[in-house]
């Protein structure tokens, strides 16, 4: 017998309604895209902040995390474009930045000249604003998920990028979607983007979350990606009191995946993953690499569901937890009855570096065809005692035994970008990382 | 250990970390190299190298002089350059992990290396291989404690002093030839002697 219990609502809810009464009528867009605003977050009201009662939620319960929301961000003020001006992550990469801060595009900090052949780029609000039916009809229809963290993403979408690769255009740089939060004020933002990726096309999407000050980000994109399209998506996290992410998914017929995720800072941060796999013969290689320290709290949860026959995924997730952080792997690979022929590995490493530190693994298999071949590994561990001696006899001193070591394990997972310059970036945010552990 | 001290010009080295112990100039030879996936064999070496002469107040080693440096140890040794990418004894066979270990040697420039057992596992190519890399390394500034359970390997390392160890004790000390008496008449007379 299952007795649904709704118990009261929290602080955190109650302000999220009185914040959604008071600032609907301002969000963009009327009509369509106003009843998709209303039927997400009735959605939200019945379901209640995501906790623990719920499977996919149960190690990272926003319920108890969230003590409060705060009321949308106010829109930049010139100090936090400043700010966002100067501290540009990755700039040692070569790409066209599209720069969004306090949640609002940011036309005098981004790259929108000479676009190359086949390339748009605009922002989501004045495509909500102006009801774009292209735009608003695909809204949640990519890959769809009851999540409610993206019901509430729906409810409140403020701005973001749309993205349109049309079919065989290959611009050559990254697009960079640099997302800064900052200024007197924090507050919440809702970041809602779209990308196309037509037929054939090739692009790689780097998006960065960075920042100062304690804001609460709920950013989601949803991705499509053409038969034969070869798309590299990199997501690195850098800042965040609070922070949710959703990217979902869904990719046709022999075309090339590349996910990487890295997180390196962020007090809780949610990263959630939706990849369908719609036509036959794709390959796509889903990874991340997270660092925690403190009482950081980083849950990566994927869902890889395979529709089509004959794709290949590989899954690998490393986290290096040091301090009191905990790190949520939870992975899940679907495959459905027509997907013979599926070749799916996950594997996700978790490395303790102290005695406080937290891992939960969490994989899972769900497979409905009969001729597949599907794996999962899930290691915890600490560093190797004999390896760590053998560098030590070599005359390298501990801490620095032990940074090789670390630099190694996470370097396995970042080997996986095809970007060198973007591998060495991250690399030498790893080594930064390492250098800042007492 | 259960008793006694271990001293290196006066100084006790079982106190020290064994990362001050190899800064000291004491190496070890692995009778079972470990494998460090992850880690390239150049930049372990060099690590080990910057960290050796950091400690003893000595400047870093420049790249392009490393490079070459280590290159032209490796030749000597028969290493592929291709190993030095690659991390360190990950895939390498017995042979080449040993080869391994006296590269390392020969790069961190020891003041006294113990070679435990080097000689296990090792077909006679790679143990003339590795005894050469190790003649190479004799000076008079340089000592080798050399482990080993068979008279071959010293065939081709030949000891200045032989001792014959038995339940923790040097029971028996002499010249290269004490090893060939050992060869033809084994070691239970010490066995006796030690009890």
């Amino acid at each position: 017998m299952s007795v649904d219990v709704r118990p009261i609502k929290t602080a955190a809810e109650g302000a999220l309604a009185a914040s959604f009464a008071l600032t609907r009528a301002n969000l963009p867009g009327v009509d369509k895209v106003a009843a998709l605003r209303e039927e997400a977050f009735r959605r939200f009201e019945a379901d209640g902040l995501p906790n623990r009662r719920i499977e996919e939620w149960k190690y990272t319960d926003l319920r108890a995390l969230m003590r409060e929301a705060k009321p949308l961000a106010p829109l930049p003020d010139a100090a936090a474009k400043r700010l966002a001006g100067q501290g540009m992550p990755v700039a040692s990469i070569e790409a066209r930045r599209i720069v969004f801060v306090n949640g609002s595009f940011v036309p005098e900090l981004s790259d929108l000249e000479d676009l190359e052949p086949g390339l748009a780029i605009r922002s989501m609000a004045s495509a909500l604003a102006a009801g774009d039916p292209r735009i608003v009809n695909r809204i949640g229809k990519i890959a769809p998920t009851s999540d409610t963290a993206v019901a509430l993403n729906t409810a409140f979408m403020g701005d973001g990028a749309v993205i349109e690769v049309a079919p065989g255009a290959a611009p050559g740089r990254p697009i960079q979607l640099a997302f800064f939060n900052g200024g007197s004020d924090s507050g919440a933002v809702f970041m809602r983007s779209l990308a196309f990726i037509g037929k054939g096309a090739r692009v790689m999407l780097v998006e960065s979350h960075d920042g100062v000050g304690e804001f609460q980000v709920n950013t989601a994109l949803e991705l499509e990606i053409g038969d034969t399209a070869h798309v590299d998506h990199i997501k690195i996290t850098r800042t965040g009191s609070l922070h949710v992410s959703s990217l979902m998914t869904a990719v046709g017929a022999q075309a090339r995946f590349n996910e990487f995720l890295f997180t390196i800072g962020g007090q809780v941060v949610r990263n959630q993953l939706f990849v369908r796999f719609e036509g036959e013969g794709t390959i796509a290689g889903i990874r991340g690499a997270c660092l925690l320290k403190g009482r950081q709290h980083v849950d990566t949860t994927l869902v890889a569901e395979h529709i089509a026959q004959a794709c290949t995924s590989r899954e690998m997730f490393k986290s290096a937890i040091d301090g009191e952080g905990r790190s949520v792997f939870q992975g899940k690979i679907i495959v459905r009855p027509n997907a013979q022929k599926t070749d799916a590995r996950m594997a996700t490493h978790a490395l303790l570096l102290s005695e406080t530190a937290e891992a939960d693994n969490k994989p899972e298999l769900e497979i409905f065809a009969d001729d597949v071949q599907c794996g999962h590994g899930a290691t915890a561990g600490d560093l190797d005692e004999n390896l760590l001696f053998y560098l030590r006899a070599r005359g390298i001193p501990e801490q620095q035994a032990q940074a090789l070591l670390i630099q190694a394990f996470v370097g396995e997972a970042v080997e996986g970008i095809e970007h060198a310059g973007l591998r060495d970036t991250l690399m030498a945010e790893v080594a930064a990382w390492l250098g800042a552990r007492e | 250990m259960t008793q006694g001290e271990v001293l290196l010009d006066g100084e006790d080295i079982l106190a020290l970390a064994p990362d001050e112990r190899a800064a000291r100039g004491l190496f070890l030879a692995f009778q079972y190299p470990l494998e460090i996936p992850g880690v390239a064999t150049m930049t372990f070496l060099r690590t080990a190298l910057n960290a050796q002469r950091k400690k003893r107040g000595e400047p870093e080693v420049s790249t392009p002089d490393f490079l070459r440096r280590v290159r032209e140890l490796a030749g000597r040794l028969g290493i592929d350059p291709d190993m030095m990418r690659r991390a360190v004894n990950v895939g390498f066979s017995g042979g080449e992990k040993k080869r391994n270990e006296i590269l390392q040697m020969a790069v961190l420039e020891p003041r006294l290396c113990v070679l435990d057992e080097t000689d296990s596992g090792l077909d006679i190519d790679a143990l003339k291989v590795v005894a050469d890399g190790v003649n190479r390394l004799r000076a008079p500034e340089r000592a080798f404690v050399v482990i080993t359970h068979y008279q071959r390997l010293l065939n081709y390392i030949v000891p200045d002093v032989v001792h014959v160890l038995s339940r923790g004790r040097i029971v028996k000390t002499g010249g290269k030839e004490l090893a060939l008496e050992l060869e033809a008449g084994g070691y239970a007379q010490y066995r006796d002697e030690a009890a």
